[in-house]
């Protein structure tokens, strides 16, 4: 147990101070957070969706609960089902196989319900395209709010696309 | 075929009278064609051998005039060897299921994708196809283009392979899974919290990669090679560019083998540092995930400033690489290995001593040796089932042949065993980093490539964090991409985890599954 509180006590907090490296980045992250918790009140869920990725966006939307941009930390959480959902983080061109699951799952998430689609595959069918087994974008499957562009978009990037997602509803 | 060499008769293949020709690439690989009897005596020489099969597709080369062939991959520790069997008008080619059992799901997937059976297989179920497509299989050149069915038609009903008996019931589990995870269909038939059986149902992410190949220009062909599964994106634009360099006569230079390698270990290091992490997670120590994520976040920044990308995407390209790291950046690749390695030590010390953490892996989720070795477990799983393959070790291959790679290998094949691995592999990659960053040659980065005016073929085979990846790859007269195979070792692993999860708990799925972690996306296609 030492051990573990000695490399917890070493490593710090990692969300708190600026490496100089990193000013601008950790500033920009920072106020989207402040945004965050400003628009939401510490409660956005968001059911993630990989409708037929490369499987890359997923490790940055994973990237997003790592100290640095903790978002978990901020109440914006991931949750395990559409019907917990106030938003579907959909990526991945949607493939022929995945159409049906995509609609059932936005059918089954509760109004209001926001759709934001991540990754250029999400945004315009990416590399892949559309073609008999790939129907492209999201779009082409069920409603989009937001598209963040970016093979793979970074973590940043993908909190900035659900921010404008949610600034709407503060109005 | 650009190669003419016969090589010595060590191949066990070459000993049944097959003429190989050897493949001008930089590991050895030969190919050849057979007919039917050469076809099953090569595979069972090669497993009589220890061999292993890779990899089985179809190809159509209706327009060169050869009809359909089965292809087939097999590796012993010579090499690769690439059989092709040409079948006629019978479309159907004999099966290797019953000699290795890792055929069956690429067997189904070939007659999914081109429309050749496996005469005597005995499961011919459809595999990648969910039945949402129309017209002819999709790689076969008919002249009909196929398409996807209307939106208002749901998938066909899949035929899962009943459980009977006295309390069993089923849970069934995705696609949509819980968790931020790829798409894929479990089906458990359990008794009280005991698994009896699981059967998977995957193709849920295919996207139609292969005939898309056929659609882009070979010398950009590597960006969809290099998001075939986006964790391993350098291994495959690896293996496709080697591939097609193998096929067109590009030596690359030397520098641009080791900065090749250089991402590769990279891309090893940060995923095993994102499933150590992750499996610290699944078993409540949210500790491990806090720690492994941050070095994972560190190190991706670090790929960001040296290669451009925070996944090194499109950092390898047809001929060479893309970026040559700044010498303040190899150092601070040196410095950032001593950080993690002192922190990945310090973090091994404690997931060794902590009791809760260790009774949840020792013993879950195992594969004995013996049982990896006739299921052809492969790449990391495999090694941590006692199965000793590694193409860094032992093939010769720049830059591996001088950086002496010392493989990880386990007994136990449990999840404990597969975190032991990960970890002297990770140590071991940041050893090889160090060595890349100091000793790359001084050369240009990067080749240019010139289509020779036939039709060519050539192969590419890497080791990537999770196993080999193969790239099979046909090019026409007129420098276009006619057929791109691409292989992951998912397809191995997969039908193993079905085994792995007997007789666990349920609860255990997660974890077993993590620590195999394999890929739907480069597996579906």
């Amino acid at each position: 147990m030492w051990r573990l509180l000695k490399q917890i006590a070493r490593t710090g907090i990692v969300t708190e101070p600026a490496p100089a490296l990193d000013d601008a980045h950790r500033v920009a992250v920072e106020r989207i957070h402040a945004d965050l918790l400003r628009i939401l009140g510490r409660a956005l869920t968001i059911r993630e969706v990989d409708a037929g990725s490369c499987n890359g966006c997923e490790l940055e939307i994973h990237a997003l609960n790592n100290p640095y941009y903790n978002i978990e930390g901020l109440g914006i959480k991931f949750v395990a089902s559409p019907r917990h959902a106030d938003m579907l983080l959909v990526t991945g061109p949607v493939s022929r196989h995945m159409a049906e699951a995509l609609r059932r799952t936005y059918d089954a998430t509760p109004e209001p319900r926001l759709v934001v689609a991540v990754g250029d595959c999400g945004c315009n069918g990416g590399i892949f395209g559309e073609s008999y087994a790939s129907c492209g974008r999201v779009a082409n499957v069920i409603p989009v709010d937001v598209t963040v562009a970016g093979c793979p978009p970074a973590p940043l990037e993908i909190l900035r696309g659900i921010l404008s997602a949610v600034t709407p509803l503060a109005r | 075929m650009p190669a003419t060499t016969a090589e010595p008769a060590v191949n066990p293949i070459a000993e049944l009278g097959v003429r190989l020709q050897r493949l001008p690439a930089p590991l050895p690989m030969w190919r050849a064609q057979v007919d039917r009897e050469q076809w099953l005596a090569a595979a069972q020489a090669v497993a009589a051998a220890g061999g292993r099969l890779v990899s089985m597709w179809g190809v159509d080369r209706g327009a060169a005039g050869q009809g359909m062939l089965a292809c087939a991959a097999f590796a012993t520790p010579e090499g690769l060897t690439w059989l092709e069997l040409p079948l006629g008008e019978a479309k159907v080619f004999p099966d290797l299921s019953s000699t290795f059992a890792c055929a069956g799901r690429m067997q189904r997937a070939v007659a999914d994708l081109s429309g050749l059976r496996a005469e005597g297989a005995t499961d011919a179920r459809p595999w990648l196809s969910h039945g949402l497509w129309t017209g002819p299989a999709p790689l076969q050149q008919s002249g009909t283009e196929p398409a996807g069915a209307p939106d208002a038609l749901l998938p066909a009903d899949y035929p899962f392979v009943r459980v009977e008996g006295d309390g069993v019931h089923e849970i069934a589990v995705g696609p949509v899974h819980a968790g931020i995870i790829e798409p894929g269909h479990f089906r458990f038939s359990v008794v009280g919290e005991k698994v009896l059986r699981l059967e998977q149902h995957l193709g849920y992410k295919h996207k139609g990669i292969e005939r898309r190949f056929t659609e882009l220009a070979p010398l950009d062909a590597h960006r969809l090679a290099g998001r075939v599964s986006g964790d391993c994106t350098v291994a495959f634009a690896w293996a496709y560019c080697m591939a097609l360099e193998s096929a067109w006569g590009c030596e690359v230079p030397l520098r641009a083998k080791w900065l090749r390698a250089l991402m590769l270990e990279r891309e090893r290091v940060a995923n095993h540092l994102g499933d150590l992490g992750a499996l610290g997670n699944d078993v409540a120590l949210a500790f491990g995930l806090a720690q492994f994520s941050r070095l994972r976040e560190d190190w991706q920044r670090l790929s960001m400033s040296a290669f451009g990308h925070r996944f090194m995407m499109d950092g390898v390209v047809p001929g060479g690489v893309a970026v040559d790291p700044a010498p303040a950046l190899m150092q601070q690749m040196i410095a950032l290995c001593d950080a993690v390695e002192r922190d990945v030590q310090a973090l091994r010390t404690v997931y060794d001593e902590h009791a809760g953490l260790q009774d949840r892996f020792m013993s879950t989720g195992r594969v004995e040796p013996a049982l990896a070795a006739r299921l052809g477990l492969a790449g990391m799983a495999g090694r941590a089932s006692g199965q000793a393959v590694d193409l860094r070790c032992g093939l010769g291959w720049s830059p591996y042949d001088l950086l002496e790679v010392k493989m990880a290998t386990h007994a136990n094949g449990d999840v404990a065993a597969r975190v032991a691995v990960r970890f002297d592999e990770v140590l071991e990659s940041l050893r090889l980093i160090r060595t890349l960053c100091t000793g790359a040659p001084r050369t240009p980065i990067r080749a240019d490539l010139i289509a020779p005016a036939q039709a060519t073929a050539g192969a590419g085979w890497v080791e990537g964090w999770r196993g080999e990846v193969l790239v099979a790859l046909e090019l026409s007269a007129d420098g276009r991409i006619t057929r791109c195979h691409c292989h992951d070792p998912s397809w191995q692993n997969w039908p193993v985890l079905e085994h792995a999860v007997i007789g666990n708990i349920v609860p255990d799925f997660p974890l077993i599954n993590k620590s195999f972690n394999l890929s739907y996306s480069g597996h579906d296609l």
